[in-house]
């Protein structure tokens, strides 16, 4: 499916772990594939990465983790919503066990991408998320 | 008159023998019976033929290229007795929750044949900060919580100093180790007793790739990298305070050939700062060592490693000036490549490391830690840790591999293709080499592009099916989460009472001893003459922490950025 328009994400990663090889191939992969991709080195702090995104206002965030640092993602979920940044979606990229997924949900995590997906996949996934939010944000 | 046309020329081959009929038959049988001529290439992107003959290997260089085990080049290996003599290093990679679980982990580990200590300090550690400064949910998740010099002593206790090498990722300033010296004190064992490797001393494979490291600007990193070695030759002759990653570049994408050239050149450009320090080549190239991936790229990694030992003797003796053979030995531990393991069908890990494990031995390492089968699910458990190290002992004890020195030697496609990676790494070094050598190559974000490159050509490769990836992309099967185990976490109490300790700790010390520390370290970032490592170790013994001993350090050389290079 293709877009009118070119979705927007924030590629980042927030906490101690330095290994950007995730981030660097899914940003230049969604660049490639017509986004605009804004993409920070690692070890953003939470508020740095929510001013950001509001500044830049973009329709998605995509987090890569490969070394816990998933686990304070909730946090980052807590600030985007502080910020009124309710609609925009995140995704998680990385090595998130089993149950961590779960907890990653419910906090308000779209979705998580485990090692070995296709890179479209997680384009095509980003491309109709994105769609419907600027949908939605119109008819608001 | 038409000019008479000329008899057409004749050319007299030597007749054929009856091994170039039998190779002119092999091929036309193997033309014939190939449906698809498919060209294979390595990961490095050389070619690859489906048969190597003599054609493919001049013999008579043996002496020149191959030699023998333990003398020039050593290609076939850096000592005479290589694995049959002494076997190499079992070093399994731990680090969790607290101290004490530290220690625990350690003895059982130890207990079950590995042969030295390795560490591996949490991700905070990595980073410059102390526990009470950072996110309280990520302590102790990928590594040990260790911020003192007391931590330390908790976290070796029973451990013998004096006989037990200890290996730790100890990225500058290097506190891990100050904090090992401070308890080697304490416990009255030399620091000339003391053995073992600075895990990851390279900042600038820290800066082009993976990134776990002290932030602080390239100039003072570089300072305090040769200041390290310069104190650790002089008073702690048998450790080893240099090595050199390739491991780093290639697991965030460059290519074998390219993670084995930007090693090189990187051990070029730190000998060349110790050199221009007026340090001694055959002083300290003797404590340099390597660290390298192992990819399951079998016969490529053999090569790779083989390569590297010839052009590293060479340069060592030639370039850098070393007398010494001591000097020109090309040490190295490996680690079996974490990027090739899959989260689908987990359990088909453990072959794949036992594959990789096995182009490293018969490339021939001194050290060697085999991943557990669920790195790629979370930090490895007891059971993955535990069936890495079996892996290792069936290699060496049931399968015999160490039976014969450099076994591969002389196969027509080994030999080959340790020529063409060596001119492949060769090729990559005088990339760098035009860039102003690898600090150089690093400051202009040459070799982090290069690197960047290379992983998207791999994900294409595999993403397009050119790369089958069992379970992945091929033989795709239901799958069975009953193999994904649950994270292993630090017990969240035991967890919060060490930084309740650690706090209560730090209010009770010396404030005077620490600031005099401190301040001293400062002045030596200030003064050019002045050994900096020399001021962690005091500070250390002083009972300052790794996050105050970081916290000084990067106010005096400046905070160090990563290019966004995408």
């Amino acid at each position: 499916m293709t877009t009118d328009f070119r979705p927007k994400v924030l590629i980042t990663k927030i906490g101690f772990d330095g290994h950007d090889r995730g981030s660097r191939v899914v940003a230049a992969y969604l660049r490639d594939a017509g986004m605009e991709v804004i993409y920070t080195p690692p070890w953003q702090e939470i508020p740095a990465v929510v001013k950001l995104a509001v500044e830049e206002d973009v329709d998605a965030i995509g987090v890569s983790s490969l070394a816990t640092d998933h686990l304070i993602v909730p946090k980052l979920m807590d600030a985007l919503r502080a910020a009124g940044l309710d609609d925009v979606i995140v995704v998680l990229g990385g090595i998130v066990p089993d149950g961590d997924e779960q907890m990653l949900l419910r906090s308000g995590v779209a979705r998580v991408f485990h090692p070995g997906v296709a890179l479209e996949e997680i384009a095509q996934y980003l491309r109709e998320a994105t769609t419907k939010i600027r949908a939605a944000r119109a008819a608001a | 008159m038409n000019k008479p046309v000329e008899p057409p020329q004749r050319f007299t081959s030597p007749p054929l023998t009856e091994g170039d009929r039998a190779e002119a038959k092999w091929q036309a049988e193997y033309a014939r019976e190939t449906s698809e001529d498919r060209t294979v290439v390595n990961r490095s992107g050389i070619p690859i033929a489906p048969l190597y003959t003599p054609a493919d290997w001049d013999s008579s260089r043996y002496d020149d290229t191959l030699g023998f085990p333990g003398q020039l080049p050593y290609t076939r290996g850096i000592y005479a007795t290589m694995h049959r003599g002494r076997t190499w290093t079992q070093r399994q990679l731990i680090g969790l929750g607290t101290p004490d679980d530290y220690n625990a982990r350690l003895r059982d580990i130890l207990a079950r044949g590995a042969s030295a200590v390795s560490l591996i300090p949490c991700n905070s550690v990595f980073r410059g900060y102390d526990m009470d400064e950072v996110h309280e949910e990520l302590l102790g998740t990928c590594g040990t919580v260790l911020n003192s010099a007391a931590h330390m002593d908790r976290a070796l206790e029973g451990v013998d100093l004096a006989r037990t090498s200890c290996a730790m990722n100890d990225p500058s300033p290097f506190t891990l180790l100050a904090f090992l010296f401070a308890v080697a004190r304490r416990r009255g064992v030399p620091w000339s007793a003391i053995a073992g490797t600075s895990n990851q001393s390279d900042y600038l494979s820290h800066y082009v790739a993976n990134h776990m490291f002290f932030r602080i600007a390239l100039p003072g990193a570089r300072r305090i990298l040769v200041d390290h070695i310069e104190f650790c030759n002089r008073l702690a002759p048998k450790w080893n305070p240099m090595s050199v990653v390739g491991q780093h570049m290639q697991q965030a994408g460059a290519t074998p050939a390219e993670a084995m050239a930007f090693a090189l050149s990187t051990a070029i450009q730190n000998a060349e700062d110790c050199r221009a320090r007026g340090m001694d080549p055959d002083r300290f190239l003797p404590r340099f060592t390597f660290f390298f991936d192992l990819s399951i790229s079998f016969f490529e990694e053999i090569a790779k490693l083989r390569a590297g030992r010839r052009i590293w003797a060479r340069i060592a003796r030639d370039r850098l000036g070393a007398k010494e053979p001591r000097a020109w030995r090309f040490k190295f531990h490996a680690q079996t490549s974490g990027v090739d393991l899959t989260r689908q069908q987990p359990l088909n890990n453990i072959a794949r490391v036992a594959v990789q494990a096995m182009a490293g031995i018969f490339g021939g390492l001194q050290s060697l830690h085999t991943d557990s089968y669920d790195e790629v699910l979370s930090c490895p458990a007891d059971v993955g840790a535990r069936i890495a190290v079996a892996t290792q002992n069936i290699l060496r004890e049931e399968a015999h591999l160490t039976d014969v020195i450099d076994p591969l030697g002389g196969s027509y496609y080994v030999e080959r293709l340790t020529d063409q990676m060596e001119a492949e790494i060769l090729r990559v070094m005088k990339i760098v080499g035009d860039a102003g050598g690898m600090y150089g190559a690093v400051e202009s974000g040459l070799v982090q592009r290069m690197i960047g490159d290379s992983a998207r050509r791999a994900q294409a490769r595999v993403e397009s099916g050119e790369e089958t990836i069992v379970g992945v992309n091929r033989y795709q099967a239901e799958e069975d989460s009953s193999a994904r185990q649950p994270l292993a976490r630090p017990d969240p109490a035991r967890m919060k009472a060490h930084v309740a300790s650690f706090r209560a700790w730090k209010a009770a010390r010396s404030q005077a001893a620490v600031d005099g520390a401190l301040d001293a370290l400062a002045a030596a970032a200030e003064s050019a003459k002045a050994n900096v490592f020399e001021q962690v170790v005091a500070a250390a013994e002083s009972g300052c922490t790794h996050g105050e001993i970081c916290g000084r350090l990067r106010r005096a050389f400046g905070f160090g950025h990563v290019q966004a290079i995408v």
